[in-house]
């Protein structure tokens, strides 16, 4: 327990260290999308009954910024650890894979959870952004990062620079984020497209988060939970596949 | 007794690059082992096999008794690696990085321990800098902390004395040595073939992924026949007649390499008729340097890849 204690607290000194970067930054730019968003948008568009439009904006807002953040922290870690090559003092002490995947996993929860929470009490100020639900809130924020921090440990396993990096999330994560429902409800769009949300993992998250909002989503949210749980065992088992074998890491 | 480190037909393979070709290697309880050889002839790669930071293409190695994959917790506990690159931790100071290795370990309260080897490394004036702001002589030495924080029984040192200062190096060595008086296993590789000599029982010679000698150093010294002539002369010049047997020159000395001791007569032949007068004379035992040179250039391995010419 205390090898896996002592990477979680180091990976957590290690964003914490440069926190400027690593949590306020991202509330600031969170913040800026939503002043820009709410200025041009708020008259014209209403995507639930009786609720503004930069209202129902803001908890899509909040978890995009936490699925960033948390995809960020451990690829980041995991990549310049084998750039400067410093992965070396992890890999050759006793722990388990499961303790490092835990470990920066838990990391990556922590830092979006942290940056989540920062924005949404900065909103606090200038909106009227109720809670409807705290659990289902903390649900799936809690496990959105843990997908996006996982996710980012595979990303972090396979890329070899930071060229890659930026690829996967340029390919995979940003139109995944985008194409989820931050912006709109899915009911606002052509059948088609409608259809093709339903099968992005991301689409549930926010979903589900925002119901924990306004006690309204396009699915029930114990639909989106199950979905949410289910990519989160698939995408562990794969990243648990690649630190056991040693994937690129061991080669 | 368990050996230390047991390596049974390790295969190494890059792509096409056969790193390592088949090593059985056995290092006991308690010896002071080195891995000599020339660059790119696979001592890190044997290294990096049994520390698990690589995965052999076929072989098995184990330490202290358990397999460094089917029991790699284990394993690793018993070993500790300074590893040849100079890596660091930009975000930590030398202390945090000591405590965070240790915490790997799963010890919890080893600032007494940290504190000790924080002294012997003579690092206690940088122990709470950033390890961005260490000289490199000091990254390496805080390399060297690291691999002993959970005092592993089997400490592996691979090329710890590059680039670091003549203090430094008598003051690690001197630390190593007490913990191999301790009962520490100390396998280490170095190209400063005398450190070697001075330090060691036995040693491994490496070519191209095969081992090609594996002795105890005075039995590999007294293989070879023979013996070094180091000359002072006046007038400063060797004569003709015995350049073939030159084999280096330090300073004003000339070295000599003798098949056999009776070469001496002759020697002494030759300079009396060229005129010149001995200033000094010794005559030595080969060295390890010399061993090492004519292994590796008596050992021709037959390659099985045919290198085509384009
Ligand atoms: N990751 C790798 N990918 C491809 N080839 C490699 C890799 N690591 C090592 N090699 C090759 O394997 C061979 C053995 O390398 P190794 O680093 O073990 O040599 P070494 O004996 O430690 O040399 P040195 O004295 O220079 O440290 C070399 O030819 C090297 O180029
Ligand atoms: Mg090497």
């Amino acid at each position: 327990m205390t090898g896996f204690l002592t990477l979680l607290y180091k990976e957590l000194l290690r964003f914490w260290k440069v926190g400027f970067q690593t949590v306020f930054a991202p509330m600031v730019s969170t913040l800026l999308y939503l002043m820009i968003f709410s200025h041009v948008l708020d008259a014209h568009v209403q995507a639930y009954p009786g609720v503004a439009y930069t209202v129902f904006m803001i908890p899509g807002l909040i978890m995009m910024a936490v699925l960033q953040n948390a995809f960020a922290n451990s690829s980041s870690s995991l990549i310049q650890s084998k750039i400067t090559g410093n992965l070396v003092f992890v890999l050759l002490s006793p722990l388990s894979y499961q303790e490092i995947f835990f470990a920066y996993v838990l990391a990556s929860v922590v830092r979006g959870l942290a940056v989540g929470l920062g924005v949404y009490l900065i909103t606090y100020g200038f909106f009227d952004v109720s809670l409807s639900s705290f659990p289902w809130i903390f649900i799936f924020a809690l496990m959105g990062s843990a997908l996006l921090g996982a996710l980012g440990l595979i990303a972090g396993i396979w890329a070899e620079k930071f060229d890659h990096l930026a690829t996967f999330q340029n390919f995979i994560i940003l139109p995944l984020t985008f194409l989820s429902g931050v912006f709109y409800s899915i009911h606002s769009l052509p059948p088609f497209w409608r259809g093709l949300s339903h099968l992005n993992p991301f689409f549930y998250i926010i979903d589900g988060f925002r119901y924990g909002f306004f006690s309204t989503s396009d699915i029930s949210p114990y639909i989106s939970l199950g979905i949410v749980a289910m990519c989160f065992l698939a995408v562990s088992w794969l990243t648990l596949q690649m630190l056991s074998t040693g994937y690129k890491i061991r080669q | 007794m368990i050996p230390a480190i047991e390596v049974k037909q390790m295969h190494k393979c890059f792509g096409k690059l056969q790193a390592l070709a088949g090593i059985d290697l056995e290092i006991k309880t308690g010896e002071f082992f080195a891995l000599l050889g020339p660059n790119g002839a696979g001592k890190t790669t044997l290294i990096n096999i049994i520390a698990g930071l690589t995965r052999a293409t076929s072989g098995s190695a184990r330490v202290m008794g358990y397999d460094v994959v089917a029991d790699y917790r284990e394993a690793r506990r018993m070993l500790g690696v300074v590893p040849q690159e100079l890596v660091f931790d930009p975000f930590f100071t030398v202390r945090e990085t000591l405590a965070i290795q240790s915490g790997y370990y799963g010890l919890k309260n080893n600032k007494s321990w940290i504190d000790e080897i924080i002294h012997h490394l003579d690092l206690a004036d940088k122990a709470d800098a950033n390890m961005r702001t260490l000289s490199g002589g000091m990254k390496r030495r805080v390399l060297v902390a690291q691999a002993l924080v959970h005092k592993p029984p089997v400490i592996v040192l691979d090329e710890p004395t590059a680039g670091v200062d003549v203090e430094l190096r008598q003051g690690l060595w001197r630390f190593i040595r007490e913990l191999n008086r301790d009962g520490h296993t100390i396998v280490l590789t170095t190209h400063y073939l005398d450190e070697a000599e001075a330090l060691c029982s036995r040693v491994a010679m490496l070519k191209q992924g095969n081992i090609v000698a594996l002795d105890s150093i005075r039995n590999l010294i007294s293989g070879i026949s023979g013996c070094s002539v180091r000359l002072r002369l006046s007038p400063d010049t060797l004569p003709p007649a015995l350049q073939p047997l030159m084999s280096r020159c330090e300073a004003e000395y000339y070295i000599l390499a003798l098949d056999e001791y009776s070469q001496l007569e002759q020697v002494m032949a030759a300079l009396r008729t060229a005129g010149s007068q001995v200033l000094e004379m010794q005559v030595f035992q080969p060295d390890l340097e010399e061993v090492f040179v004519k292994i590796m250039g008596d050992v021709e391995i037959r390659e099985a890849v045919a290198v085509p010419i384009t």
